[in-house]
């Protein structure tokens, strides 16, 4: 998978869960960027992203990233 | 099910129109995802659900301080979450000598709990029970353990239900049940525990809130009440007019066991009070012929309150079913193996509830388990007699068909009924009565067991039960009426229900005899009553008026001190 292919499958997991047709994710995408991403969306955006890419993160990776781009260095990791 | 996602996005949906149902959650552990789903399974029953969450870890601060915010929300139920991760937690930090204690000091918690909650509050408690946590201390040897943490949490769970039991506000989500038909590792994700206190995954929410809602749906009343059961391929494998008596597979024959294990689960439903009837396309004598004849038939015709087959369409049948039960089409569950008759009825009778049986039938019974259909709030030793009094109720109507004269026909009938106030035996069946009665509702009042004991307490009301007995057979308790004095002149009808089985009997009269007699003995001027419309009880729109009460500004007025006639009636009242 392409880090594009990744980031489209990220941003349809973002649409679905803040139900916002509009986002559009870019690498450097933070939650600063986005004014729905609390931390209760963020658990909601960890589990979702988990089950569409069938991994799991640990404890740790969870609280670690500052973007979008962290995230995808992540599961690339997988 | 819907997913957790799909839950939330229904908070953006209108709830205007929809009943509110005032909610507190409490726990120890995160509950926001909770409540978002919560608010978006209630929205998927129709109701709309007001919430007060408290801070986080505030159960005892809010329940044991009566100027908390709880107690200002005045809520309806109150949930309380006590996670097991956290029982662990306390459970690490116990002296050894102290563990084996574990059980009894969270039981007297939650006991007291419990009881100060409903002191203050006209509430239900909602409890979740304890999902398993294995410590792997002692590994299989723990079941021998008493001071060993598995040891203590399943006697936890044990004596939760022991004390649900006897308390009729205190009623159990049962947690535990749910991790394991889904599995701990759905049921429980370490990373979110860890970043968030979640307890319970985001998977696991919506298996747990629709249970929750079920629970809810129960206590307001929204319970089903019948199962409609298609024969062929539903309740036996094959079809009887085709494969004939030794074919049909039931007990050891080809797939048997699975529709074997199927009846008994019907049969279950039956001695708790579910009305079952049986829809089929078939010849009558043919379709009777398997529950008369075959040795491995769990259901007998005992068992089926009203059985049609015919080649009649099943809707027109099921109407029929409906109109000799009286019960609404709400309260009935549609089971057919053929999707083109669920379709039919599913399109006809919008209300009815019709799952979507699994092709297999050896897949029916986990299904069904899962779907959780008849969840309830109570039940009586008098549920288990229902069926008699509906096959006798079918009986009934047939020879009412016969009678020319009405009255003819209720005269031979010798109707006796024993009046009486309510006591310690009658309070179930009353709370009971008065959950379910729908149609004949003056004020559709619902009460709790604990509710009705208050009015017993209180000398302000006058109680009433009436029984019916024919020569047919017993019918119970089968209406209520509580009056409260007003003033030193005047009763009010607080509550008139009645089962809508004995309509037409004569029943309102008797009870309206009754209630005359007993105000003017006790020297009363006035009887007063009210009727309170709902979508369901029509029924009664004119039962004052025609008794002979006169309206007064929205009320119904009986003059005592005017002569009033006794309705004519052929009930006799039951003397020792």
């Amino acid at each position: 998978m392409t880090r594009e292919e990744m980031l489209l499958k990220i941003t349809d997991v973002f649409i679905d869960v803040l139900d916002d047709e509009e986002i559009v994710l870019t690498e450097s995408t933070s939650a600063d960027d986005i004014d729905d991403w609390d931390s209760l969306t963020h658990i909601q955006l960890v589990v979702g992203v988990e089950k569409t890419f069938k991994i799991r993160f640990t404890s740790t990776e969870i609280q670690q990233w500052k973007n979008v781009g962290e995230m995808m260095n992540c599961i690339e990791k997988k | 099910m819907k997913t957790f996602n799909e839950l939330k996005k229904n908070l953006k949906k209108k709830t205007e129109g929809l009943p509110i149902i005032r909610i507190a959650i409490l726990g120890d552990s995160a509950t926001q995802f909770f409540s978002i789903a919560l608010r978006g399974q209630a929205y998927e029953s129709g109701y709309n659900v007001e919430i007060f969450e408290a801070d986080y870890s505030q159960i005892d601060l809010q329940i044991f301080d009566f100027n908390s915010d709880l107690y200002k929300f005045n809520p309806k139920y109150v949930i309380i979450h006590h996670s097991t991760n956290k029982l662990l937690l306390h459970y690490n930090k116990l002296e050894s000598t102290h563990k084996v204690k574990l059980c009894n000091d969270r039981l007297g918690l939650i006991k007291n709990l419990f009881y100060n909650l409903t002191e203050n509050l006209e509430t239900k408690v909602l409890y979740f029970n304890y999902n398993e946590i294995d410590d792997n201390i002692f590994g299989n040897y723990a079941n021998k353990v008493e001071h060993s943490f598995l040891f203590q949490l399943r006697k936890l769970n044990y004596e939760l239900m022991q004390f649900s039991h006897i308390h009729s506000n205190f009623h159990l989500i049962d947690l535990s049940s749910i991790q394991n038909s889904i599995g701990k590792n759905a049921f429980f994700q370490s990373s979110l525990y860890t970043n968030a206190e979640i307890t319970i995954s985001l998977e696991a929410l919506p298996h747990v809130l629709f249970k929750t809602v079920k629970l809810i749906e129960a206590l307001e009343s929204k319970s089903k009440k019948c199962l409609i059961l298609d024969l062929d391929n539903t309740i036996w494998g094959g079809i009887i007019g085709d494969d004939g008596l030794d074919n049909i597979q039931i007990g050891n024959l080809g797939i048997g066991k699975a529709f074997t294990e199927f009846q008994y689960w019907v049969k279950k439903l039956q001695q708790r009070g579910v009305i079952i009837a049986v829809c089929s396309k078939n010849s009558e004598a043919i379709a009777k012929e398997p529950f008369e004849k075959h040795p491995e038939m769990i259901l007998k015709l005992d068992d089926i309150s009203v059985f049609i087959a015919n080649w009649e369409n099943k809707v027109d049948n099921i109407k029929r079913i409906q109109s000799i039960l009286n019960i609404g089409f709400d309260s009935m569950v549609f089971l057919d193996d053929n999707p083109f008759e669920r379709n039919i009825v599913k399109a006809n009778l919008p209300d009815i509830t019709v799952p979507e049986l699994p092709v297999d039938p050896s897949l029916y019974l986990e299904y069904l388990y899962q779907l959780n259909l008849f969840e309830t709030s109570n039940y009586s030793e008098a549920d288990q007699n229902r069926t008699i009094q509906y096959q006798v109720e079918a009986q009934r109507s047939i020879e009412q068909a016969l009678f020319t004269d009405l009255n003819d026909f209720l005269k031979g009938l010798n109707m006796v009924s024993e009046v009486s106030s309510f006591n310690q035996f009658t309070i179930p069946r009353v709370a009971q009565l008065s959950q379910r009665s729908n149609q004949f509702n003056l004020r559709t009042k619902r009460y709790s067991e604990s509710e009705i004991e208050s009015i017993l307490a209180n000398d302000n009301f006058h109680t009433f039960t009436f029984t019916l007995k024919d020569k047919y057979g017993d019918n119970g308790l089968v209406s209520v009426v509580i009056l409260e004095e007003r003033n030193h002149n005047e009763l009010f009808i607080d509550s008139w229900f009645m089962s809508c089985r004995i309509l037409k009997r004569g029943m309102e009269e008797f009870v309206f005899n009754q209630l005359l007699e007993y105000a003017s003995n006790l020297g009363y001027d006035r009887l007063v009553g009210e009727y309170l419309p709902t979508a369901k009880n029509t029924l009664v729109k004119d039962l004052l008026s025609n008794l002979g009460f006169s309206e007064v500004k929205n009320s119904w007025v009986l003059n005592l001190k005017e002569v009033q006639e006794l309705k004519e009636c052929f009930i006799q009242k039951f003397k020792e």
